[in-house]
């Protein structure tokens, strides 16, 4: 019989054998990757698009390059060499807001940078994470007390993770971070605790003693931040 | 050059006033005199700061005004300037000069030491006191709509605050703009990757150039003189310092409020401690200047995988025999007022070869960075003769440390005004003569292997000594309370410069006024200096060069 008088036929005898063997076998790396054996011997993954996303968001974060006090420099060394943060796929620090979507905040936030800082964190784009790195981030820390020192990040934007130390060592924010890689893969959102700061506009804050005392200073439409240190936790 | 005692033939003869000569020299302009544990001070009226101060600038040789420190009294305000010279530290005066305490007026300082133009802003934001003649009399910490100065008596710490977020707009536009010129106004900060931390930039660009650069501070501005103020001198202040100079240079200002304090208090701390106050120190002043190389190669050729890396990896290892002795990375909290919190580490023969192994190994690794950085014909075409900084301009603003050494000016304190085991070893004070970008970083590389020689002498002292003289702490009372009324200022050399602590005691045991002078302060000062009239990049790596750390800038 010739072959011009036969229908193209793909001889896939050998190959459909050879890969069902080296499946069943076990044999052949490319063939029974980790993956397929979770995927089991279908092809196929069914799964929520949203849990999907979940997952992409969770397995790639770009971090805010956002530096303020001691903790900056742990969270230095947590970037480079040795603790090496890129190992789970949240290391890559974006000098801007609008490529970022997890913000480290490392250090003490005073008065003068609490409404930058609030700015910032409305320029990155949803869905957006903030990991407090230190004791300054949950409390004010030991500058508690000082005059001009927020208590706390939470009183300016909400956060999701919250690593305690004085400043935590590289490993902790390791982890901190991995916490939250976990938490936004599986799709958790963080409680809003506090009630923060807001930037608003001047000529909209209740008239009262202080306010009086600036209405030479300020322009009405500007953006301000008002801080009752008296009720702060 | 190392170690020339002050006195030898061939050293400039210094020429040393006692009390008594500055008092006939100052003539009718001593009220009467208020002498401090270091220096002799002269009570003058406060509109005759500018002529006493020339006078002591221009007739005795007190060019180095190292600190404004201001406060208030029951029944005054009060300023003190306190002067050094910059060939011979040891030498100082005080001068005070007290205000009214209604109507807190005295003169600026800032006609004859440029550096006091800071240094009263900062006065007049915390405390209250307002200067004549002042060219620029703002607040400089505390945002503009402050009510109230918080360093003062009677400041209510729980009223309510409002801070602003302006819109930003040329303020010397209408001067420049012309049919030939247009200037634009450019934020630099005080989020951005090349300010170091949230420093604000305010720049004024003519196309590419520099019209004017002005650095706004107090964006980290979190109390440490506050919180120093509330704390008792034995234990509850040393944590603070380590948070100043955050970068790791932890046990170098550590050193500066325990010298203050051992000083005021007048405690005499053992040999073998002040050893390993000294190693300790040059392996935190290593692990700063290993950042402020990477930090620099970042700003100026953006390489944040190559130098940045290598250096860090240094600092870790630094970081390693750090923490072995003191039990963190970061936060020492190691010195004690007479000593040290505990000796070193068991087993004693492990670090000494793990310091050595590390000692060993530095000179190949600086060998390293000069072929990484320094023989890098791009970063020398950036840093080379940019951001140039006149010696006399450097002392007139009170620069200290790389920086002024970097401009030429042999001047450091731990050869200079003898503290720790410093005079006992073998180092040298490097300077450089270029004055730009690339002598501060090559006066830092060097001071690396200066501290690598200083460590290793320290370690065979530590090795060969006999086990039942091992004292690391001093008797000291468990509650220090100095007498009332007593005023000492003491500085160290710093991973940045200066850093000098003033206490004024009250009979209690915490301190009635803290004040810090931090050398990065003083440094960011000459920014405008360097920067004007050059290229926008040149602004960046001139920053880069003088390495602040914003928490000490701010405190």
């Amino acid at each position: 019989m010739s072959s011009e008088q036969q229908p193209f036929i793909t001889d896939e005898s050998r190959v459909v054998t050879e890969t069902r063997d080296s499946r069943m076998t076990g044999q052949g790396d490319r063939f029974n990757s980790r993956l397929r054996e979770a995927f089991g011997s279908s092809p196929f993954i069914l799964t929520k698009f949203d849990k999907f996303l979940n997952w992409c968001r969770g397995s790639s974060m770009f971090m805010l390059q956002f530096g303020i006090a001691c903790c900056s420099i742990e969270m230095m060394h947590t970037y480079a060499v040795k603790h090496d943060l890129d190992r789970f796929g949240s290391g890559v620090p974006r000098a801007s807001p609008r490529q970022a979507d997890v913000m480290i905040v490392p250090g003490t936030i005073v008065s003068k940078f609490a409404p930058r800082m609030k700015r910032v964190y409305d320029q990155m784009p949803e869905p957006k994470f903030v990991v407090g790195m230190g004791s300054c981030t949950i409390s004010g820390g030991p500058f508690q007390e000082g005059y001009n020192v927020i208590k706390g990040a939470e009183e300016v934007i909400p956060m999701d993770i919250h690593v305690p130390g004085c400043p935590p060592r590289p490993e902790a924010l390791v982890y901190g971070v991995v916490k939250l890689q976990e938490r936004v893969a599986n799709g958790e959102a963080a409680p809003v605790t506090v009630k923060p700061y807001e930037l608003e506009q001047f000529g909209d804050l209740e008239r009262d003693e202080l306010v009086e005392a600036l209405v030479d200073q300020i322009d009405e439409d500007e953006l301000v931040m008002r801080y009752n240190f008296a009720d702060s936790p | 050059m190392s170690l020339e005692p002050l006195d030898s033939p061939d050293a400039d003869v210094i020429p040393d006033h006692t009390p008594e000569e500055l008092e006939a020299l100052l003539g009718d302009l001593v009220l009467a005199r208020d002498d401090h544990l270091n220096a002799p001070g002269f009570v003058i009226r406060p509109d005759t700061v500018q002529e006493t101060l020339s006078i002591l600038k221009e007739q005795a040789g007190y060019d180095h005004l190292s600190l404004v420190s201001a406060q208030e009294y029951e029944n005054r305000y009060e300023s003190i300037y306190h002067l050094k010279k910059f060939d011979d530290p040891t030498q100082e005066v005080s001068v005070v000069v007290p205000a009214d305490k209604d109507n807190p007026v005295s003169q600026s300082g800032e006609a004859v030491f440029r550096t006091a133009d800071w240094h009263e802003r900062e006065a007049y934001d915390l405390v209250g006191i307002e200067y004549d003649d002042h060219p620029d009399l703002r607040r400089i910490l505390l945002p503009e709509t402050w009510q109230g100065h918080p360093l003062s008596l009677d400041y209510d710490m729980n009223q309510p605050q409002i801070a602003a977020l302006p819109a930003h707009v040329n303020p010397i536009q209408d001067h420049h703009r012309d049919d030939e010129s247009d200037t634009m106004f450019l934020n630099i900060g005080p989020h951005h990757p090349a300010t170091h931390g949230v420093l604000h930039l305010k720049t004024v660009l003519d196309g590419e150039q520099v019209v004017d650069v002005e650095s706004d501070i107090g964006y980290l501005h979190r109390c440490e003189e506050q919180m120093a103020q509330s704390g008792t001198y034995r234990h509850q202040i040393m944590p603070y310092p380590d948070r100043w100079d955050y970068i790791s240079a932890g046990l170098l200002n550590e050193w500066a409020y325990a010298r203050a304090a051992e000083d005021l208090a007048d405690i005499e701390v053992p040999e073998y401690a002040q050893v390993i106050r000294t190693m300790g120190a040059e392996m935190c002043r290593i692990a700063a200047h290993m950042l402020a190389l990477a930090t620099f190669a970042l700003d100026v050729n953006g390489d944040f995988t190559a130098t940045f890396m290598y250096a860090i990896n240094d600092r870790e290892r630094v970081q390693n025999l750090l923490e072995d002795l003191t039990g963190q990375r970061l936060m020492f909290n190691y010195f004690r007022l007479g000593g040290v919190v505990w000796d070193l580490p068991e087993p004693r023969e492990e670090f000494f070869s793990k310091t050595r192994d590390f000692l060993d190994q530095l000179p190949g690794n600086i060998e390293e960075y000069h072929n990484l950085v320094t023989s890098n014909e791009i970063f020398q075409m950036r840093t080379i003769d940019t951001g140039i900084l006149p010696p006399e301009v450097a002392k007139n603003y009170g620069a200290t440390g790389p920086v002024l050494r970097g401009s030429g000016v042999d001047y450091d304190l731990r050869r200079d005004d003898p503290y720790g085991y410093y005079d006992e070893l073998d180092w040298d004070v490097i300077t450089e003569d270029g004055c730009d970008n690339y002598s501060r970083l090559l006066v830092r590389m060097q001071e690396v292997e200066e501290s690598a020689k200083i460590i290793g002498q320290c370690v065979d002292l530590l090795e060969d000594w006999p086990e039942d003289e091992r004292t690391i702490q001093a008797n000291v009372p468990r509650t220090l309370r100095p007498d009332d009324d007593t005023e000492v200022y003491r500085a160290v050399e710093a991973a940045k410069g200066e850093l000098g602590i003033y206490i004024r005691s009250d009979g209690t045991d915490k301190p009635a006024r803290f004040k810090i002078r931090s050398p990065c302060f003083s440094n960011l000062q000459t920014l405008p200096e360097m920067a004007n009239g050059e290229y926008i990049p040149d602004v960046i790596a001139a920053l880069g060069s003088l390495d602040i750390v914003l928490g000490e800038v701010d405190r």
